[in-house]
């Protein structure tokens, strides 16, 4: 029998506006406890919410982005339940009047090809608190710093087939976001969480299987598994004779499962309505105006861009515009290099990305610059150097000695193309290796890796590549 | 120089002005009438005499000073116990907030304090303002200083009987269902529910927020009106105030009523509940309003029957939701020695609260329900919108409409309690006001054995300049609002 998993997320992307949602206080993360919780997010009796503007103009963008309606006219609803964390004992969010309604998103799966995501709704809500279990002896904390912190909720259609095609929209959503520089995307810190919607039919079954929500998983890897778990214990629970119960389940990464949370009968009837402190959110034609106007260059478009200008392949180009701040790198550093685009997105995909991950750096903080590199890229191109030398060349730009020419001339690394200084190392070589010379005469080919391995030491690396390889090739023949 | 108690708001403040006396005399006056009389009435659950005397001398100083000196500087007031005071335990009548120090000025607090007045203490109010005859308040019934064995009416039955027993020259209330008009009428003073979105709600303890609206109580229109001037203006903490010029809520008060236009709704007079004697009391206004130069005109509010049930989805839907935050939690009160969390909840809201205020949270939860909601509050939001419709027909035919604020005058302590849906019909003719956002104010227009009878003239939006005018043309013919229960004199 062949199963057919049907996946939907919800995914909160906090939103990085300098204040909460409906508060003045600082949104920072990792301050002390309760230190940015002022009277309003504490719910002190007689406080009321005002909308932060920045907040929806980043959820129109959102909206703009995905193709979708931005509602000329959008209602914040309350949502109802008791918890230490959620000091009003109801969420600000927004219930039948989203702000964003239907959009779509295209993601890349691995073999190439090109999938549609329906997005079903983005809604602007405040997040709760913290509950904070450990060092109390028995008892909670209450950590609000980071309530009312605003969060854009986008919910997607039941549109996936797959976990790897879930973590594929979820990587767009996540480079969209950061390239809108609406949300930071930092998982870590929470500022990016999904909850997975997970069924499984008989392939070919019209109807949709009864569906588990799993809450809070907080990397792509968890999400992965987790989804993957769930879709092969609900498979278990079917192809077993049992039913598979709608209920909310956690994953436990430690041991790679998901356990029961609460059932649909626990499930809170949250009594949405109208929040009445809260007028609709209106937004003219004129405002998405300037908001359109202001939005950047989005991934997809920039894929194709880089695949069409600078000859990339779809790997190559979907890798360096999965981060703005990346794809802004590599432009600046093609265009230091006088458009030598492949050269470019082997260095920064290459010796960049790894000593920036070496080092746990980010790209806006790497210290070789586009420039830098861009013109460490003409010096191979002009064959300056060879790429073996730019490799040292990379390295000492890195470790701060400054632009490739002065390396280059600071550590005498140009390249050699003196034939008489290459002759002169080759007929040493050959003098002090007469047995491998021997070898190689009589039909050992493979030995001449060996000559050009002796021959570049002896000449520390500054040799041309090619013209080393002419001439040795010509004195080694017998 | 002792009788700062018969004079009005405009008369102290022009006393002071003109530095006839201090307002640490005016104060003073008035903290040892509360502290001589109070007792009978307990109509303040806080008194702050250190705090208003030291207001009171820098009010002094400011006027001595001659340094920006508004219209009210160095008067003294009393503040219903729903408004946030700054290190000043702000209890909201309620076991809940009994030990809560608000940490912030309401916007209407600060702008009492900007405007250098004085606050002598915070009044009794039934329990989150939940309450037509301040009887479900924690600290206890007030008593009507007309008969003290009847109610003030409530929910600012507090600030009704101080300003009556002239124990403070005015008080603050809020309005959500009538809670400044009905006590005002009970109590023969002049209280004003201004349009919705006029005074900022910041720091106004919420019960149903879509209708909630502070106000003053005073004596006379025109001290209403001056109190107004200090206590509306937009608020960009509120999202629901409005944004407007200041404008002088007094402006219009010396106009002559040639050419008013008085609407009389046939609805409001000849039912079941109204007594005759406020019935005649009202009509007796409407011919001294006549004598001045207005018209009657008959209007029709056909759906003003429906205003009740439609206000007791709304309100308790709001409110259950608004009180949700007491939760034991962060702030006031919490159960001893709860079990784990879910006790917590439950003990520190079923000790906390009182049984009216569970009353309306029970109905409130109910029709926010997932199945009730459409039926109930969607049904409710659907009648609010006929009401609104009712009064902008109405109001095409004249330019205020008259009627009587409560249907009987001051009922005993304890008559009611015990029928809660009887307690709730003595707010029919104020809630329908609330549901429409409209302004409406009660003054006193005769007695009834001893007990006052109120006259509710209600305005169109924003059109409170026009209904002071017609109470205070009324106030300047009649004398009903100088008289004082004789215990107070």
């Amino acid at each position: 029998m062949s199963w057919e998993p049907v996946i939907g997320l919800e995914i909160h992307a906090q939103l990085q506006t300098k204040s909460k949602i409906f508060s003045g206080a600082s949104t920072a993360f990792g301050s002390e406890p309760n230190t940015q919780a002022c009277i309003i997010d504490l719910g002190m009796p007689g406080v009321l919410p005002v909308l932060n503007r920045e907040a929806v103009r980043m959820a129109i963008a959102f909206g703009l982005a995905i193709g979708a309606r931005v509602a000329p006219r959008s209602i914040f609803a309350r949502k109802n339940y008791f918890y230490p964390d959620l000091p009003k004992g109801y969420q600000i969010s927004q219930y039948e009047i989203p702000i964003v309604g239907k959009g779509s998103v295209r993601i890349l799966l691995d073999d190439g090809t090109v999938k549609e995501i329906g997005v079903t709704r983005a809604h602007l809500e405040e997040d709760a608190g913290k509950s904070l279990h450990e060092d109390f002896h028995g008892m909670s904390g209450i950590d609000l710093n980071r309530a009312g912190t605003p969060l854009l909720e986008i919910v997607s259609e039941p549109d996936m087939r797959s976990a790897k095609e879930a973590i594929a929209y979820m990587k767009t959503i996540h480079a969209l976001v950061r390239y809108l520089r609406i949300c930071d995307g930092n998982m870590q810190e929470g500022s990016f969480r999904c909850d997975a919607n997970v069924s499984v039919r008989r392939r070919g079954d019209p109807i949709f299987g009864t569906r588990c929500e799993i809450k809070n998983v907080n990397s792509f890897r968890f999400v992965e598994r987790a989804i993957n778990f769930e879709i092969e214990r609900q498979i278990d629970v079917i192809e077993s004779g049992g039913r598979v119960d709608q209920e909310t389940r956690l994953y436990d990464p430690d041991g790679n499962e998901t356990r029961t949370m609460r059932s649909k009968e626990e499930a809170n009837d949250y009594r949405y309505f109208p929040d009445p402190d809260l007028l609709p959110v209106v937004v003219d034609d004129a405002l998405v105006a300037a908001v359109r106007e202001s939005l950047p260059e989005l991934p997809e478009a920039r894929r194709e861009r880089f695949m069409a200008q600078y000859a990339l392949s779809a790997y190559d180009a979907g890798v360096l515009t999965a981060g703005r701040e990346l794809a802004d790198y590599y432009e600046s550093t093609v265009a230091a290099a006088n458009g030598e685009g492949k050269l470019a997105a082997n260095w920064v995909m290459g010796d960049l990305a790894a000593f920036l991950n070496r080092e746990g750096r980010e790209i806006t903080d790497s210290p070789v610059t586009p420039a830098m590199l861009g013109a460490l890229v003409n010096r191979i191109a002009d064959q300056t150097i060879s790429g073996t030398i730019a490799k040292k060349v990379f390295e000492l730009m890195w470790n701060g000695e400054g632009d490739p020419d002065a390396v280059i001339a600071r550590h005498g690394l140009k390249q050699v193309t003196d034939t008489g200084a290459i002759e002169k190392a080759i007929a040493e070589v050959m003098a002090a290796n007469p047995q491998q010379l021997a070898q190689y005469r009589s039909g050992k080919d493979k030995l001449f890796g060996f000559f050009v391995g002796q021959v570049m030491r002896k000449m520390q690396g500054k040799a041309s590549p090619e013209q080393l390889n002419a001439l040795l090739r010509d004195k080694l023949a017998p | 120089m002792s009788k700062f108690h018969t004079m009005t708001v405009a008369r102290i403040a022009a006393g002071l002005r003109r530095r006839e006396f201090s307002s640490v005399e005016v104060t003073r006056s008035f903290l040892d009438r509360i502290a001589s009389l109070d007792g009978r009435l307990n109509s303040f659950i806080t008194v702050t005499p250190e705090l208003a005397l030291a207001a009171a001398k820098a009010a002094d100083a400011r006027i001595g000073g001659g340094e920006a000196v508004t219209a009210l500087t160095g008067v003294p007031y009393a503040h219903k116990d729903i408004f946030c005071t700054k290190g000043v335990r702000t209890s909201c009548g309620s076991r809940m907030l009994e030990n809560f120090i608000a940490p912030y000025d309401a916007t209407v607090t600060r702008h009492f304090r900007d405007a250098g007045m004085v606050m002598l203490g915070k009044t009794n109010m039934d329990e989150f303002a939940m309450g037509s005859s301040n009887e479900t308040s924690y600290f206890g019934p007030v008593h009507n200083p007309w008969d003290l064995q009847r109610v003030p009416g409530g929910s600012s039955g507090g600030s009704a009987a101080a300003v009556a027993a002239r124990i403070s020259p005015f008080a603050t209330g809020t309005d959500t269902g009538g809670s400044i008009r009905q006590p005002a009428a009970l109590c023969g003073i002049t209280g004003i529910k201004p349009t919705y979105g006029a005074v900022s709600r910041f720091g106004m303890i919420a019960f149903a927020s879509s209708l909630d609206q502070g106000g003053p109580m005073a004596v006379t229109a025109e001290d209403a009106a001056l109190v107004l001037n200090v206590m509306a203006g937009n608020d960009p903490r509120d999202s629901t105030s409005v944004e407007r010029e200041k404008e002088d809520y007094a402006r219009l008060l010396d106009a002559p009523l040639r050419g008013l236009r008085v609407g009389m709704p046939k609805e409001y007079f000849g039912s079941d509940g109204l007594d005759p004697r406020v019935g005649a009391a009202v009509h007796a206004a409407a011919a001294e309003l006549v004598s001045l130069g207005a018209s009657l005109v008959e209007v029709s509010l056909p759906n003003s029957e429906l205003s009740i049930p439609a206000y007791y989805v709304v309100a308790p839907a709001e409110c259950s939701s608004n009180l949700s935050r007491f939760d034991g939690v962060r702030y006031g009160y919490r159960c001893k020695e709860p079990r784990d969390l879910m006790d917590l909840f439950c003990r520190s809201r079923g000790e906390g609260f009182g049984a009216e205020v569970k009353r309306r949270i029970m109905i409130g939860t109910y029709a926010l329900s997932a199945g009730y909601y459409d039926a109930y509050y969607l049904q409710a939001l659907k009648v609010r919108r006929l009401i609104r419709n009712d009064f902008d027909a109405a109001f095409n035919q004249c330019d205020v409409i008259l009627g009587p604020t409560s249907p009987t005058t001051a009922f005993r302590i304890g008559e009611k309690t015990d029928d809660p849906v009887t307690m709730y019909l003595s707010d029919i003719y104020t809630i329908a006001v609330n549901l429409a956002g409209l302004p409406g104010m009660s003054i006193p227009c005769g007695f009834a054995d001893g007990l006052p009878v109120g006259l509710q003239i209600i305005g169109r939006h924003f059109d409170e300049a026009r209904m002071l005018n017609v109470a205070h043309q009324y106030q300047q013919a009649t004398d009903w609002h100088t008289r004082l229960p004789a215990p107070f004199a």
